[in-house]
């Protein structure tokens, strides 16, 4: 199949590679980036374990195709740390009410959360719940992951 | 020689396994890459039963990428032996890797192709066309067991996989014929799934010099797998390494390899190229095992004032076409469904049934169908005697004064709480207020209702291949610790409450313990996790040994500065004279002393720091117990089921960590909530299944999901020295009861009665339409 070269900004860094059309941006990221934080839960959209930042939007990356994201500024979960590795608050929430067991959907979960309290800093709990249905978890119950969020909030501000 | 007083156990710590999954540096089995690494995809059955007429495979090789293509004539017959451990000989599961001749359901595969990227394994994948002469398939339980039912597995002489047939019980007959209220109902649970958010994946690699299999798999028994691999590949278990990452859920999925996993791992010793094959979401939906699918025909005999005199079930269970190993529960089933009522007289059989689906797999509680039939019959009886179905339990439940208690089945409760849990919970709810407001929310034309369940979860089963577990704690030569263990945490926190465990005992911060799990080259033999049996078994193990290198530094302490054994403590990382803290050493030194100086240790004290612990709890069983209330709101119009409030009291003894207690509760109840009210696998009649992606398969999200509120009694297990009990599996199944009852108890005025599930939109509506009509 013939490719295309693709160039994006990735966590800060400057990406180009040559990728057939129809590798997903979500492929792209674990296969040509190595960053294999962003999970593959369904790959058609309704999980959220891939969701990453593009152009500071949360996206479903298994949706998108790695040509659609040509040009774009891409942050993944191994970007939403500091540089210095410390977490950010809402990580720390996450560590602190137990918002996580496997693991696996938990990327997913802190780059759509991330987003949401960006743009909503001060959330209605039914928003809170609105804004997390788009990202399943099977261990937890969502419990932790509620509270995680409501400890974010009070930690903003 | 004094134990250190807990300072973390019972503590709500942070777990040591979060930040890597916070920053996206866990590692999954399709995270880890192989040179020259090749990828699998399956060609797979679209039929539920039939005859194969062809498998065409020439067009696969024009594919770009394409490596290799695998009928059953070219893999089936390298299979040197599929048994699991404590596969019952005689009773073994029917297995075939790939399908011959015919197929048996729809996902059965039939070809496997090998490429050089999983993108054009998939483009392969439309190369093969294969012919299939179809034949009725057969979907029902009940028609499978009729004479003429067409045969899911030609050679066997019907579709019965098990019999449990109930001993003759006149005692019970004479109850059931003379009881003033005898009721007998049927209840059917729909098939709904595990769907861990990880799917199965597996990487397999061959060494053909050192004839060594190494294998990265999604699993939760990595010990059991290398067993399975060696007798498939007919190797012994040395040349067979097994490794598992970081794994993202199974409940109960992934304690055995798939059937393509094992193609898998065939397949990569005939080529000699390393193989990885991670398994879509479709294939997990539809392919995969299919737990759950039961029902149960239950008679319960009680007397006017509520006592219960007798019961008697029956169950059938489906097997489907291939079930997984050990997939039936029947034996737990029957034995259990007493549950924490005193019944005196009981008898219970079961049936398992093959039918042309996916293969039965086990699921957090697989034996859960016991409970949710003794539960939704408990106020079926309630409600016919015109009773408070709390009351009734009150009534009946088994009490402090009736201990140990001995089922009629045999099994004995040493010690169970199930009596103060009910109390708590209906406490917690409020219970006596809420009955209150109900008729005023009734009176108003609310369909509000109150359900609640009582569950005895069998946990820490300590029998034949289940039997033990073990830890090895090492005090290295540079004073830290290490923890190697036979668990294999895949969301448990075992990484975090081990630790608590060998901390406490070894008197060292939580942050000097590293556990380590997983790696059958590195870790001792053992189950896995599953089975509830984690802070059990493996607590116990891992408590054991750490004493024993706690008594050994005592020893050496002891033999340095001339003083007793028992005159010292252990605290803050250093070993002291109790009450002169300068006479003492630092565990660094005493480790320094017991690798480097064998001449200065005391005579006959093992070299080195480190002891290897195999450990088993001094019952079969460690009984935990929990009571679950709830309110739902029934919306007539849309048919939606709304739980306003979820209420769990439980007693799992001693709490290692609060938290993640909590959290494998509410993990379970969402699921139970999730089963009930929204997931369902439904076949349409040509056996095809029909919902294959999360847009048909629903999963509760935390707009749907509850706020838990917790009660938690602990008294301490006398099975273990921890006196700790699993709970992992409770939640699971003492939900749906709890809210099968609320949606039954806010339909009752309407005079519907909650007999099957799901309870789903539509669901509710058709049983509102079927009353309006």
């Amino acid at each position: 199949m013939p490719e295309a070269v693709v160039q994006m900004t990735v966590n800060g860094d400057a990406t180009e590679a040559s990728v057939e059309p129809r590798v997903t941006l979500a492929d792209f990221l674990r296969e040509q980036c190595g960053l294999t934080g962003t999970h593959l839960g369904c790959e058609h959209g309704v999980c959220g374990a891939c969701t990453v930042l593009v152009d500071g939007a949360a996206v479903r990356s298994c949706l998108m195709f790695a040509l659609q994201a040509r040009g774009a500024e891409v942050t993944t979960i191994e970007g939403i740390a500091g540089p210095d590795g410390g977490l950010t608050h809402v990580q720390e929430a996450f560590r602190e009410e137990h918002g996580l067991q496997c693991g696996f959907c938990t990327p997913g979960f802190v780059v759509s959360v991330t987003a949401f309290l960006r743009d909503h800093p001060n959330p209605t709990d039914r928003e809170m719940k609105e804004a997390l249905s788009g990202n399943l978890c099977r261990c937890t119950g969502y419990q932790g992951i509620v509270n995680a969020v409501r400890r974010a909030v009070g930690a903003e501000q | 020689m004094t134990a250190p007083a807990a300072r973390f156990v019972g503590q709500r710590v942070a777990r040591h396994e979060d930040a890597r999954f916070l920053t996206g540096r866990g590692r999954y089995v399709d995270d880890i890459k192989l040179p020259g690494t090749l990828h699998a995809a399956f060609a797979r059955s679209d039929v539920a039963r039939g005859r194969i007429v062809s498998v065409d495979t020439t067009a696969v090789a024009h594919v770009a990428g394409f490596r290799a293509v695998y009928v059953a004539a070219d893999l089936n017959h390298l299979v040197h032996n599929h048994k699991v451990d404590d596969e019952p000989p005689g009773r073994e599961r029917p297995f075939r890797l790939l399908a011959d001749d015919d197929v048996r359901c729809v996902g059965e595969p039939i070809a496997m192709v090998v490429a050089d990227s999983r993108y054009q394994a998939e483009d392969a994948l439309e190369a093969i066309v294969v012919d299939i002469a179809i034949e009725d398939p057969v979907l029902d339980p009940v028609r499978a067991l009729e004479a003429d039912a067409p045969l899911v597995h030609p050679t066997t002489a019907s579709n019965a996989y098990n019999d449990l047939l109930g001993a003759p019980n006149t005692a019970l007959d004479e109850v059931l014929a003379s009881a003033p209220v005898v009721l007998t109902e049927i209840f059917t649970q729909h098939r709904y799934l595990t769907v861990p958010m990880e799917t199965r994946g597996i990487l397999a690699s061959w060494d053909p010099l050192r004839e060594e299999l190494t294998v990265w798999i999604s699993t939760q028994g990595p010990h059991g797998v290398r067993g399975q691999l060696a007798r498939v590949l007919g190797l012994d278990d040395s040349h067979v390494h097994v490794i598992m990452p970081d794994v993202g859920g199974a409940f109960g999925l992934k304690m055995h390899p798939s059937r393509e996993e094992l193609a898998v791992v065939v397949a990569t010793k005939v080529l000699g190229r390393p193989v990885k094959w991670i398994q879509d979401r479709r294939e997990n939906l539809i392919a995969d095992e299919h737990p759950r699918e039961d029902r149960a025909t239950v008679t319960m005999a009680a007397g006017v004032d509520g006592t219960l005199l007798g019961a008697k079930v029956d169950f059938l269970e489906v097997a489907g076409s291939f079930p997984s190993p050990g997939a039936s529960a029947a034996v737990f089933t029957t034995v259990l469904f007493p549950g924490p009522y005193r019944i005196p007289a009981y008898g219970g059989s079961a049936k398992t049934v093959f039918t042309n689906t996916s293969g039965r797999g086990a699921y957090r509680g697989p034996w859960m169908i016991e409970t949710l039939a003794r539960e939704l019959m408990i106020d079926c009886v309630a409600a016919r005697l015109g009773m408070d179905p709390l009351e009734l339990r009150r009534r009946n439940v088994i009490r402090d004064e009736d201990l140990p208690y001995a089922m009629p089945t045999g099994m004995v409760y040493d010690q169970i709480t199930a009596a103060a849990t009910l109390e708590q919970a209906a406490e917690k709810i409020g219970y006596d207020e809420l009955r209150v407001q109900q008729r005023v929310w009734r009176a108003e034309g609310r369909l509000v209702g109150v359900g609640m369940s009582l569950l005895v979860e069998p946990s820490a089963i300590s029998f034949g291949f289940m039997s033990t577990d073990a830890a090895i704690v090492r005090v290295g030569p540079n004073g830290k610790v290490d923890v190697a263990h036979t668990g294999a945490s895949h969301g448990q926190s075992l990484e975090t409450t081990i630790a608590q465990v060998v901390a406490d005992e070894l008197g060292v911060d939580l942050g000097q313990v590293r556990v380590t799990q997983g790696d059958t080259d590195a870790t001792p033999f053992g189950p896995g996790t599953g089975g509830s049996r984690s802070a059990v078994i493996l607590g116990g193990a891992a408590r054991q040994a750490a004493r024993e290198v706690r008594e050994r530094m005592f020893a050496i302490v002891a033999h340095q500065l001339e003083a007793s054994p028992a005159d010292l403590v252990i605290e803050g990382g250093r070993v002291h004279v109790a009450g002169t803290p300068t006479r003492g050493m630092t565990i660094g030194e005493i480790a320094h002393q017991a690798y480097s100086s064998p001449a200065s240790l005391p005579p006959g004290l093992p070299l080195g720091l480190e002891a290897q612990v195999r450990w088993a709890p001094d019952s079969f069983v460690t009984w935990s117990n929990a009571c679950h209330m709830c309110t739902c709101e029934i919306d007539p119009a849309t048919g939606s089921v709304e739980i306003l409030r979820y209420v769990v009291s439980e007693d799992c003894g001693v709490m290692i960590n609060p938290n993640v207690v909590e959290g494998q509760i509410a993990g379970g109840v969402v699921q139970g909530i999730g089963g009930v009210l929204y997931e369902h696998m439904p076949y349409d009649d040509a056996g095809n299944p029909l919902a294959s992606t999360f847009m048909d398969y629903l999963l509760p999200t935390a707009a749907e999901a509850p706020e838990i509120e917790y009660g938690h009694i602990e008294t301490p297990a006398p099975s273990n020295p921890g006196g700790h009990k699993g709970l992992g599996e409770g939640g699971a199944i003492a939900a749906p009861p709890a809210v099968v009852n609320a949606v039954a108890d806010a339909l009752a005025p309407l005079g519907i009665q909650v007999r099957s599930q799901p309870l789903g939109p539509a669901d509710i509506v058709a049983l509102l339409e079927h009353v309006n009509r």
